[in-house]
């Protein structure tokens, strides 16, 4: 059976679709969530070397990985949204922004109390830590120059110009470990295998899994308020039960 | 700032689950209820537009 796929990036459509997913997301991420630090804080050994501090990976490297992974998303559709002028990619670039501008935060966040016990300093001005401080600004900058202009169509356009010039900087922080000599320890987990404990290993990626679920179940929540505030003066609009009661 | 980082040592679950899991958390609350919040406004002003177009 196939699917006709442009039925669902229509906002009409989607907009119906979003708010049957939204709690379904929303439930298995809090089960993954509980999961995921029952492991990382009762069944995770201690670290030899980082005693309990390591424990604070669980949340940072889900959040790094997040941020990263959600400007890349943002920056397709934004793409998306430029090239094909489909109206609901540059919807979900905008709902998309926050979430992602928030992860980065709690990664920088999570990474200076890491830091702390493990390095002695809260920050440092290393090109991991740096180029992820960008990030937040990238992010920043596209919810504000989107919401300094009043047309939504052009205000889609130049946030959009400013998400895929952005994007260059996400290989910047993921190589800036193998490229420059920094503080920050380079990647554990690899394609060719990893050192860490089976236990880490669960804890980690079941904090990642929920971080994704939450991830999208708020961007189509989001995306449910943009789509309505766009497409109030529409007749489906004022068709819905939600406006109609 | 010494003694943050005795204290630190000293209570490392408490510095982790506190300073990293809570914040986190209560940042991810913070950003549900005002994606709620503006669901509930959007609405609102969709319902009141409609009414007073019915009105007119």
């Amino acid at each position: 059976m196939a699917i006709n796929w442009f039925k669902y990036s229509a906002p009409t459509t989607f907009y119906g679709l979003a708010g049957k997913m939204i709690p379904w997301f929303a439930f298995s991420a809090a089960i993954l969530f509980a999961v995921g630090l029952y492991i990382g804080f009762f069944i995770a050994p201690m670290d030899a070397q980082q005693g309990e501090f390591y424990r604070i990976i669980f949340i940072h490297v889900p959040a790094s990985m997040m941020s990263m992974f959600l400007y890349m998303v943002m920056a397709g559709y934004a793409a998306l949204g430029l090239i094909f002028n489909t109206r609901l990619s540059a919807m979900m670039a905008s709902a998309i922004a926050p979430t992602g501008a928030l992860f980065t935060v709690v990664s920088l966040w999570t990474g200076a109390l890491w830091g702390k016990p493990m390095w002695g300093t809260w920050w440092m001005w290393d090109a991991r830590m740096t180029s992820e401080l960008i990030l937040l600004f990238l992010y920043l900058g596209f919810i504000a120059l989107h919401a300094s202009i009043d047309e939504p169509r052009r205000a889609d356009r130049a946030a959009a110009l400013l998400a895929i010039v952005g994007s260059v900087n996400v290989p910047i922080i993921y190589f800036s470990v193998k490229w420059w000599n920094t503080l920050h320890q380079g990647a554990t987990i690899k394609f060719s295998g990893t050192s860490m404990h089976i236990a880490m290993q669960q804890a980690m990626f079941t904090m990642l899994a929920a971080c994704w679920l939450y991830a999208i179940a708020v961007a189509l929540a989001r995306v449910r308020s943009i789509i309505l505030e766009r497409e109030r003066n529409t007749v489906w609009i004022a068709e819905l039960p939600e406006v109609k009661q | 700032m010494i003694s943050l980082d005795v204290w630190m040592r000293e209570n490392p679950l408490t510095y982790v689950w506190f300073g990293s899991y809570a914040v986190a958390l209560l940042i991810f609350a913070i950003e549900i209820a005002m994606v709620v919040h503006r669901r509930k406004i959007t609405l609102q002003q969709v319902r009141m537009m409609h009414d007073a177009g019915e009105e007119e």
